[in-house]
Formats: structure tokens, C-alpha cells, sequence
């Protein structure tokens, strides 16, 4: 199971919005909207708080995003005085909300862990090469670092959500991808890169499946995916 | 009246609904100038609840007062204010525990605790006007008149008239914390209403010390 993720506003639209634009990208991770007082209000509820983290909770830990400074306050005094903390653990992010938001969706359906959710929301960058990589294609391990360029196919741009698959895709390999520079396990620096449709697009690969990796990445880029 | 009992805690506790009653509108006018404007509505209705939940529990020793105090603002104020008042009456019950009466040492201990617990979960400094501005003025007050061999009722009517002065001083500081620190320099000349409600409140356990 994926890591659960709460969203903490002051506004229960913008909840709800984080949670409907985090869903497009990452359909099987518990995503749940903390946003609003008790009576619909703006401001923010202990009580929805607590009951989210618990609805988010499926074992694998709990990452909670908060809006605004009284939200993360909020938050931080209710992780405190949980009863049962989750067992996979839980942090509290003060990071972008809707930014920060989907990159640790993106993350997390990728099967990240906690502390790679967290850094995923955070814009940071991985360690090392993002994990194991069970669906990986059989190839030869090839020696050294792998380079190819493509041809953005996108006549929007790489924008979200095709980012947000090219982030799932290369994390499904054993190796530690590129573009143009940019960690490929960023959903942040993927989209801060803000190619254009057309644009060409040096792809980079070092690990045991770099060679396949990048013949997948740029087969996403030219459309073929 | 030296030691102080559940009887001046359930006291504390309704004049500081009173007063925050009395002074919601004013508390909201502080934070509609630097924040957003709600301070004194949030602050009512937690108290009515804190006193809607004492008409019905019988809590037995201060610290149980305290702590129903807390969880009751934590899950009913809304803003800011809530998590950080709620952490600061929880520690200070933690810092009560089960002592049927506190003394002046206690009671210092009490305030000293709340302050750290506003400190740790605001991560506000002395200066970034903020309701640290009121406690911490209070504390080092609460202390002196300890040291001075004051009793507990003295030692809270120190921390009150110290927080008074501290939430005065906050009037020309330029916020660094909260929403009023979106401001900046705009934030200058009004009073913080957190660090105003929290003298308010001290002076509420003051008056109940030396009134109860």
C-alpha cells in the first residue's frame, strides 16, 4: 500500500482541489481533504485533522501538507496528541501546497516510502537511484552511464501530468535518470524544467537498467507512450 | 489565601470566557488590522465551550481544569490561537499534574511551562510580536516576585501586569511571525491579539487569586 497523504487548508474547496488534482496522477494512494472548520468555515479543525490521518493511514505512513502557518500548527499539535500514531509514522510538511501536494502524490503512487514522499513534496532530490524496479523490461545491464536525445512530442508541453508519468516510468527502473539535468525522480524539477513542445531533450541514465530506461523515457517524450 | 486550588482554576477559566466575551470585539479589530480579523470570534467560542464542558464535568484537581482547557480550545478555536493556547494550558497541567493546590513555586512553574509550550509549537521568538511577547515578560515577572518571596497570588498579579506591558510593547514591532508577518512594515503601530488575549487571561488567573 501507498502512503497516505492529508491535506490540511484553511478552505475546504482548496482541500477538495488539491485532493481532485492529486488524483488524476496518483489514483490508488489515499488522498484526504482536512479543509475548513467544523462548520464549513474558514480556518482549520483539529478534529477533521486527527480523522483524516487516520482515513490516510494504510500502514505505510502518513505525510500531512498544511496551507498556511495555523494550519501546520494545527496539524503538528494534532500528530502530537494522537492516541495511535500511525505505525508507518507521520510528518508534517510545510511545503506548497498544491505543488508540493502532487509531487508527493506522484510519489507515493510510485511506491515511495515516507521519507522519499517527504522529499518528493519538498523538491529534493533522491539519495541515490530510485529503488528497485519490479516491472523493469529484462535487458542486459549496460555498462556506464546511457544518454539519448529526444523530441518533445507534447504540443502542450510537459506539463503535470505528463510529467507525473514520466516521474512513475522512470522510477520503475534500477538506475538514476535525467532530464535535461534534472532528477527524473522530482515531479518539481521535472516541471521547473518547463519544456515546450518540440524542444530537445537530452535523457541520461546511469545503473543496471540505464540503457532501458532511457530507450522508455524517450519513447514517452516522442509520444510513443 | 496562599496555595491555589481547583476552586481559583474553574475561577481563571470563567473570567477568562468573561473577558473574552467582553473584549471579542475589540481582539477581532486588533487582528482585522494585522491578520484576519477572526481572533476574538475564535477565542469566544472556545471559551463558551470550555465553559459549557465545566458546567458539566467535574474536574478535581487544577491541573484537570487545565487540561480541559486545552483539548477544548485545541478542537474548538480554529486558528492559530488554538493550537498554541490548547499547548500552552496542556503543559501547564502536565507542569500541575495532580497537586490538589499549587504554590508560588508551582504557579511559576505553571506559567514558565505554558510559555515554553507556546515557544515550541509557534517557534516565535521574543520580538516577533507574537503572544511570546506577553508570556515571556510574564514568566521572568513571575520569577522575580518569586524570588522576592511573594505568594502565588502576587506572583500571578506580576505575570498579569507584565504581560500587560509586554502586549503594549508589541505595538511598534514589525511582525516575523504569523499572518501578520505578511505585512511587514504595515504591521507597525497596531497591538499583536494574541500576546493582548493572553495578558487578558493572566489577568483573569490574577484576579481570581487575589478576588476567589
Amino acid at each position: 500500500m501507498p502512503v497516505g497523504l492529508v491535506f490540511v487548508s484553511h478552505s475546504g474547496r482548496i482541500a477538495d482541489g488539491v485532493v481532485e488534482l492529486a488524483a488524476q496522477m496518483a489514483p490508488t494512494v489515499p488522498l484526504i481533504a482536512a479543509g475548513g472548520t467544523d462548520d464549513g468555515g474558514i480556518g482549520t479543525s483539529y478534529d477533521k485533522v486527527l480523522a483524516a490521518i487516520g482515513a490516510a493511514d494504510r500502514g505505510q505512513g502518513v505525510l500531512v501538507i498544511g496551507d498556511l502557518g495555523s494550519a501546520i500548527l494545527t496539524a503538528e499539535t494534532a500528530v502530537d496528541l494522537l492516541d495511535e500514531p500511525p505505525a508507518g509514522g507521520v510528518r508534517v510538511l510545510d511545503v506548497p501546497i498544491v505543488e508540493g501536494g502532487v509531487a508527493a502524490a506522484v510519489a507515493a503512487e510510485s511506491g515511495a516510502d515516507l521519507d522519499a514522499v517527504a522529499r518528493a513534496a519538498s523538491g529534493d532530490a533522491a539519495p541515490q537511484a530510485a529503488g528497485s524496479a519490479p516491472d523493469a523490461p529484462d535487458l542486459p545491464a549496460a555498462p556506464g552511464p546511457q544518454e539519448a536525445t529526444a523530441v518533445l512530442a507534447d504540443p502542450e508541453g510537459l506539463h503535470a501530468r505528463p510529467a507525473a508519468a514520466l516521474v512513475r516510468l522512470a522510477a520503475r527502473f534500477d538506475a538514476r535518470v535525467t532530464v535535461n539535468g534534472a532528477d527524473a525522480s522530482s515531479l518539481l524539477r521535472v516541471i521547473a524544467l518547463g519544456l515546450r513542445s518540440g524542444e530537445r531533450v537530452t535523457v541520461r541514465a546511469d545503473g543496471p537498467d540505464a540503457a532501458a530506461a532511457v530507450e522508455a523515457v524517450v519513447d514517452l517524450l516522442e509520444g510513443g507512450a | 489565601m496562599d496555595a491555589l486550588g481547583t476552586d481559583w482554576a474553574i475561577d481563571w477559566v470563567r473570567r477568562s470566557a468573561a473577558v473574552v466575551g467582553e473584549h471579542r470585539a475589540e481582539l477581532s479589530g486588533l487582528d482585522r488590522a494585522i491578520g484576519d480579523g477572526d481572533h476574538g470570534e475564535n477565542l469566544d467560542r472556545g471559551f463558551r465551550a470550555v465553559v459549557a464542558k465545566l458546567d458539566e464535568a467535574t474536574p478535581d484537581t487544577p491541573g484537570a481544569v487545565l487540561k480541559l482547557v486545552a483539548t477544548t480550545l485545541i478542537s474548538t478555536v480554529g486558528g492559530a490561537s488554538g493550537p498554541l493556547l490548547g499547548t500552552a494550558y496542556l503543559k501547564a497541567a502536565q507542569a500541575a499534574g495532580d497537586a490538589p493546590a499549587l504554590d508560588a513555586a508551582a504557579t511559576v512553574a505553571l506559567l514558565a511551562a505554558a510559555r515554553d509550550g507556546v515557544v515550541t509549537r509557534g517557534k516565535a521568538e521574543p520580538g516577533d510580536k507574537t503572544m511570546i511577547d506577553a508570556w515571556t515578560p510574564a514568566v521572568e515577572a513571575a520569577q522575580q516576585a518569586l524570588d522576592g518571596g511573594a505568594d502565588a497570588a502576587a506572583v500571578l498579579q506580576a505575570a498579569a501586569d507584565a504581560a500587560e506591558r509586554g502586549a503594549e510593547a508589541t505595538d511598534p514591532l514589525v511582525a516575523r511571525k504569523g499572518r501578520a508577518s505578511y505585512l511587514g512594515e504595515r504591521a507597525v503601530g497596531h497591538r499583536d491579539p494574541g500576546a493582548q488575549s493572553s495578558a487578558y487571561q493572566l489577568r483573569a488567573a490574577a484576579d481570581a487569586a487575589a478576588e476567589g
